[in-house]
């Protein structure tokens, strides 16, 4: 992606038709909302037990935004460290530069089979296909992206990337691709089967690629939190590690961990920790480590003050278990590596192509804001979404014209009372087939409001006021 | 003490009991209301959609009509928070916007804060659902919002439950949006449907009569899909609900 303004195109209905499909299978979309819910709830008990939450939320936004203005510096800063403790850094661009670099180290090394760990940044640069079709054999290791690994599907959401299926799904999937007996939905066994064949991979690999969830300036180190440990094992088996970041992962100080640590588990699970919470720092004994830091875009948005404070985001998930849109329509109905809140956000910002259904994905409840650990203006930005497309003249036609008539009705009081007075009448009076006929989309599940005969301003006059 | 009322376009056209009931309660509370018929839309449809330089116009025509009142009383927490929260995106830096936005409220956050009245004497002896839309909560703060980790409180709780014999029932999801959104109503329908009727289920659910809240935008889609769906709930304004409570 250049530092050009970014170029969107419509999508038509995009989001909305996707959203309809997902909710035609009603009760799974309720399914879907209770257990995404399900999630909320959980992190709501977790920040309930730390009494100083708010506090912990307006520090970790303080200390991204003092980040941000010394980014340069404190990339330095982490290059020095990093690569004083025996680790490789490598800059990258775009995907595409991040992509050439993991291939080239892995191809001179030989390794044609590597295991991989949760990283939402190789999903944006569709890194996986990418090293396929250059022979390297990519095992995501993490159960739920093994799962969509296996369905050959994009993650559906970005802590629980296979939320989407059901227990029974998963056991269709495993019978079919591990063995597994038919009709097993046991999640105990279903795991257990997924991990003695994880087992497999993990022994015959050569190589183990993570995600960095914080990289510390000062240290030159990094910390990767997952629930699976298989971060580890992917990094403790294989002599190889590599580790993949956005230029945003960066913090100044080990202390800061404190804060975002804090925070982080327990808005995205509800767990008062990850189980596990690696800090590594230079490569293992007789190994290597490199580490990635790609920028694909992040500076552009940094550019761009009413977007800049998405780069806060810490990949928690909060805001997309909080949407009452995304726990109705599905990752997938976003079409974008990131849904949700958030997801919304970065797509109309970065200007990917093809998504300008997005910012109106959103009933603009602002639950994604007081749920943010890192109080991202979430329904803020996606409204600033909505007024760039208009701005930019790519809203439809048909909108700009009905708002651009509006307006002017409601600018002159005596248009504003005459179009009022038709529409009750019409309202009134047009049989039901027409007033319900396809034309109507609020009437499709709904009934219309009521026609009154006379207005406030009428009534009101009536009951003796002076007028103003 | 006089305050002007901001009624919006849709209350005005299509409830408007909910703007006499208005007039009534501030005049029970001992205010002075005056209705400034020049009003027409604060708005928020188009800059909720994004088309800002079509809404510019009509927050100009909202500073002419309202600049010069000590303060202006909305029954819509959507509004009132358009003006003070939105209108510097539209109109930045106009001359008498601050003031303006400094006078609107929402009417149970101007009888709170302004009025400094607590407790309503009234009757409603009913189970009611209470509605807390979106705008009202995290815009204007009316309350404390699930999300946030905060002591709890609600200005239009407390003045609901200040009535005598009334029950606010407890409900599984305290602050869900009910999915009306303005244009979203329309543009996602299917995800905007679902959650209305969501909404109604866990109202029901709780056994409640009446849903109420400080937004008959949120409470007309509702409606609209009870009724659709014959389904025993009645929707009531916050400003109803007290006018008819207040002897
Ligand atoms: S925007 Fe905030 S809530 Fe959403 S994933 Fe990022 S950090 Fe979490």
């Amino acid at each position: 992606m250049s530092d050009s303004l970014p170029v969107l195109r419509s999508d038509g209905r995009g989001h909305a038709d996707r959203a309809a499909a997902f909710l035609r299978d009603e009760p799974h979309a309720h399914w879907h909302d209770q257990a995404v819910w399900f999630v909320r709830a959980k992190r709501d008990r977790a920040a309930s037990a730390v009494p100083e939450w708010e506090r912990l939320r307006e520090v970790a936004s303080r200390i991204k935004a003092h980040t941000q203005a010394r980014l340069a510096d404190y990339l330095e800063e982490f290059e020095r460290k990093a690569t004083a403790a025996g680790a490789t850094v490598h800059w990258a661009r775009d995907a595409d530069e991040h992509n050439a670099i993991v291939h080239r180290i892995l191809s001179e090394r030989g390794v044609t089979r590597l295991v991989k760990s949760k990283s939402m940044l190789t999903e944006e640069c569709h890194l996986n296909p990418y090293l396929e079709a250059r022979g390297i054999e990519v095992t995501d290791t993490d159960l739920g992206e093994r799962i969509v690994q296996l369905a050959k599907e994009p993650p559906s959401h970005i802590v629980m990337p296979a939320i989407h299926k059901k227990k029974e799904e998963i056991g269709d999937l495993f019978h079919e691709k591990l063995g597994t007996p038919e009709g097993l939905s046991d999640p105990t066994r279903l795991t257990e089967a997924a991990r003695a064949h994880l087992r497999e991979r993990f022994m015959a690999a050569q190589a183990g690629l993570t995600g960095v969830n914080f990289a510390v300036a000062e240290t030159g180190g990094f910390v990767v939190c997952t629930n699976e440990g298989n971060a580890d094992m992917g990094t403790s088996l294989p002599p190889i590690h590599v580790a993949c970041m956005g230029v945003e992962k960066i913090i100044p100080r080990l202390e800061d961990l404190a804060v975002f640590l804090r925070l982080l588990a327990r808005s995205a699970t509800g767990q008062p920790c990850t189980s596990y919470t690696t800090h590594f720092l230079g490569p293992m004994r007789g190994g290597e480590l490199h580490i990635v830091v790609v920028d694909n875009g992040r500076s552009a948005l940094l550019a761009r003050e009413q977007y800049r404070r998405a780069l806060h985001c810490i990949r928690c998930a909060a805001c997309m278990n909080t949407c009452p849109v995304y726990r109705r329509s599905g990752g997938y109905s976003y079409t974008y590596t990131i849904p949700g809140p958030i997801g919304i956000v970065l797509a109309t910002a970065r200007g990917v192509d093809g998504h300008a259904s997005l910012p109106f994905a959103s009933s603009l409840c602002g639950s994604c804001d007081d749920v943010c650990p890192v109080k991202i203006p979430l329904h803020e930005e996606i409204l600033t979404g909505r007024r760039d497309l208009a701005e930019r003249g790519l809203q439809p036609m048909s909108k700009r014209l009905g708002m651009r008539l509006a307006a002017l009705v409601l600018r002159v009081k005596l248009l504003y009372l005459a179009a009022g007075a038709t529409a009750r009448f019409l309202g009134r009076n047009l049989p039901r087939g027409v007033l319900y006929a396809r034309w109507n989309p609020w009437g499709r599940q709904r009934e219309l409001p009521p026609m009154p005969r006379e207005t406030f301003r009428q009534l009101y006059r009536k009951e003796r006021r002076p007028r103003v | 003490m006089k305050v002007a009322l901001f009624i919006p376009c849709y209350v005005d056209q299509l409830y408007p009991q909910v703007g006499l009931a208005t007039v009534r309660v501030l005049e029970k509370l001992g205010v002075d209301v005056v209705y400034p018929e020049d009003q027409t839309c604060c708005g928020q449809p188009m800059a909720n959609a994004g088309f800002a330089s079509d809404a510019a116009p009509l927050a100009r025509r909202f500073l002419e009509v309202f600049g010069g009142f000590e303060h202006v009383v909305c029954p819509s927490g959507s509004c009132a928070s358009m003006v003070r929260n939105h209108y510097d995106a539209l109109i930045p830096g106009a001359p008498g916007l601050e003031a303006v936005k400094r006078a609107t409220y929402e009417l149970c956050e101007f009888i709170t804060d302004v009025l400094k009245i607590g407790r309503i004497a009234g009757r409603f002896p009913r189970k009611v659902g209470l509605h807390q839309s979106c705008h009202g909560l995290r815009e204007l703060r009316l309350g404390s919002s699930s999300e946030r980790l905060e002591a709890p409180y609600s200005k239009v709780a407390s003045l609901l439950s200040s009535l005598e014999g009334i029950e606010l029932v407890p409900l599984a999801r305290v602050d869900e949006c009910c999915g009306f959104g303005g244009t979203f109503a329309v543009v996602e329908e299917a995800v905007s449907c679902m959650m209305g009727r969501d909404r109604l289920a866990d109202h029901v659910k709780a056994g409640a009569e009446i849903v109420t809240g400080t937004d008959v935008s949120c409470l007309m889609h509702m409606d609209g899909l009870a009724r659709r769906a014959k389904a025993p709930l009645a929707f009531r304004h916050v400003a109803e609900v007290l006018a008819e409570a207040m002897p």
